[in-house]
């Protein structure tokens, strides 16, 4: 159904979305590769549902272009629309309906046979352990369980691009561990992930790439461990004027040089600069740009 | 053109389980509004006969299965896709998926007609028994399906509009609730002055009411084939409507 081929599976070129004068994407230029998990950081308010949105042509931009696998979103839509599966922000499941229902609905919107579906469905509720709860209204299931009912949604049709948009905010440690286990064994399966998200310690551990997005403008795209070596990768904490501060360093001597020179009585760490800081440093940055 | 049934029913199969889950309580409230407008109207106020030497009561169950396949069809369309659209997001669900536009106009307006067409068989089941002078033709058959499709693709326009549940009940209460009275549903509209006249005949109701009481009573009527017209003219713009407003994204 979908073209195999190497190479890149998102395909985003100078992508512009208005909402009246207010500019919520802002010539955004962005690649996705195949089998990868990448990461999509910023702050609230930041572009990332809006992207998301354009490239699942649930929503229309202003200029640019995005192709999914090679189809056009605009010019080659139901091909595109094959190809991925989206998982909302906010649940969005029928909850005039019971969970097998819903599942049943979204294989049939996908034109997936019977039989297909049936097998389909039982496999994937049986790997998430959500067997027991499929004939139950989906108010009657707590957050966690809703979500990973969507997640099965979105995958009945085996996509080969699964959209994950804050996939984890509102659920407890334990189900988002589960996520991650989830969205690590899609990986396996081949499936390419877009995940965006505003923990950074969940992009730390899962994805293989990041994008940082601010006032809909990318300001970073690496890998990690790489964004990290590029602000510093050694960093200094410690509190001045009762405000804690952060200097990094490209190495963990001329860090220990300038704790040695604070004039503070306060503790101060020295550690391996994270995601986070990274994140900070990119966002306090373009903000201090942008004014 | 089979493909957009099929297609069609797949997004209509989510609603129809609802009207499953929901069978009772949508049969009792389907019943309830005309069953109180046939008591007020047709017995409370009885006023005797009319011109034409009809009883008031077979005069006015044309009227109020014409209302009520408006308020059915139209409200359970509408409710029920603004409901999926606004607060459970599911309709943006549908949307991620390679379907059709018109498969989704007529799937998601099929709800409205299933629930628009059991009320009004119902409530005429009743009619029969109450007023012998009515007759099931198939010209009534075919104006009630009409009138209950133009006001399923109605009911879908207004869901796609809405911005806000409060939007949708200003509508209700500006275009729908006036239609119900005034569009010759409960008095014979040619009683009045020639402006009045003109101006309801550009209510889609109207023409329905006018259909459906001379299919029900041909011995009295002729049938107006022009409203006949005029009501698939509606049908053919609010499913246009419908479906230029999923195609251009104004959702
Ligand atoms: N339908 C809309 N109409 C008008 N403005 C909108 C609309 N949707 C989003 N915006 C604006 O576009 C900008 C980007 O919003 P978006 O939802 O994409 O942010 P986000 O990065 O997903 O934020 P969050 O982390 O809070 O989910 C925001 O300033 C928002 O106010
Ligand atoms: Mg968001």
């Amino acid at each position: 159904m979908c073209d195999q081929m190497n190479g890149d599976v998102i395909e985003i070129h100078d992508l512009v979305k208005r909402f009246d004068d207010k500019v919520a994407v802002d010539h955004l230029d962005l690649n996705v590769r195949r089998g990868e998990i990448f990461g999509f950081l910023g702050p609230n308010g930041a572009g990332k549902t809006t992207t998301v949105r354009c490239i699942s042509t649930l929503t229309d931009f202003d200029e640019g272009t995005i192709s999914i696998s090679g189809h056009d979103v605009r010019r080659d839509q139901m091909a595109a629309k094959n190809c991925m599966g989206v998982i909302q922000q906010q649940i969005s499941l029928d909850k005039d309906l019971t969970i097998r229902e819903n599942m049943i609905s979204h294989a049939m919107y996908h034109m997936i046979r019977r039989d297909e579906r049936d097998a389909r469905i039982a496999e994937l509720s049986d790997y998430f352990g959500l067997g027991e709860y499929l004939d139950k209204p989906v108010d009657s299931l707590s957050g966690g369980w809703k979500k990973r009912a969507a997640i099965i949604c979105a995958m009945l049709h085996d996509p080969e691009v699964l959209f994950l948009d804050e996939p984890t905010t509102g659920l407890d440690i334990n189900a988002r561990r589960l996520l991650w286990d989830i969205v690590r064994s899609l990986q396996k399966r081949g499936t390419t992930v877009f995940l965006t998200t505003h923990y950074i310690e969940e992009a730390e551990a899962l994805c293989d790439r990041v994008g940082i997005i601010d006032h809909g403008r990318l300001i970073a795209l690496d890998v990690p461990r790489v964004l990290c070596d590029s602000v510093g990768s050694i960093t200094v904490e410690y509190l001045e004027d009762g405000k804690t501060t952060y200097r990094h360093f490209k190495n963990r001597q001329d860090a220990q040089e300038f704790a040695s020179r604070l004039e503070t009585d306060s503790d101060i760490r020295i550690r391996r600069t994270s995601l986070e800081d990274v994140f900070v440093e990119l966002t306090g940055r373009s903000a201090e740009v942008l004014g | 053109m089979i493909d957009v049934l099929r297609q069609s029913y797949y997004v209509a199969w989510g609603d129809m389980m609802f009207m499953k889950h929901n069978f009772w309580n949508i049969l009792v409230m389907s019943l309830m509004s005309p069953i109180l407008y046939l008591i007020a109207f047709g017995y409370g106020l009885r006023t005797g006969s009319t011109e034409l030497g009809l009883s008031y009561v077979a005069f006015v169950i044309p009227g109020i299965v014409a209302l009520s396949s408006l308020n059915t069809s139209f409200s359970a369309t509408s409710t029920r896709m603004n409901v999926q659209r606004l607060y459970y997001k599911s309709f943006d669900e549908m949307m991620l998926c390679p379907l059709s536009l018109h498969a989704i106009v007529l799937g998601k307006s099929a709800l409205g007609m299933v629930r628009g067409l059991l009320a009004c068989g119902l409530l005429y089941a009743l009619g029969l028994f109450l007023a012998p002078e009515l007759q099931v033709t198939p010209l009534f058959v075919v104006s009630v399906v009409m009138n209950c499709a133009v006001f399923s693709f109605l009911g879908v326009a207004a869901a796609l509009i809405a911005k806000s549940h409060q939007s949708m009940a200003t509508f209700n209460s500006l275009v729908i609730l006036p239609m119900t009275f005034l569009c010759g549903t409960f008095f014979s509209i040619s009683s009045l002055p020639g402006v009045f006249q003109a101006l309801l005949y550009c209510l889609p109701l109207t023409h329905a009411s006018e259909c459906i009481r001379a299919a029900a009573l041909p011995d009295y009527y002729g049938f107006p084939w022009l409203c006949m017209l005029a009501m698939a003219a509606f049908m053919v713009a609010f499913y246009v409507l419908d479906w230029w407003l999923l195609k251009t994204r104004r959702i």
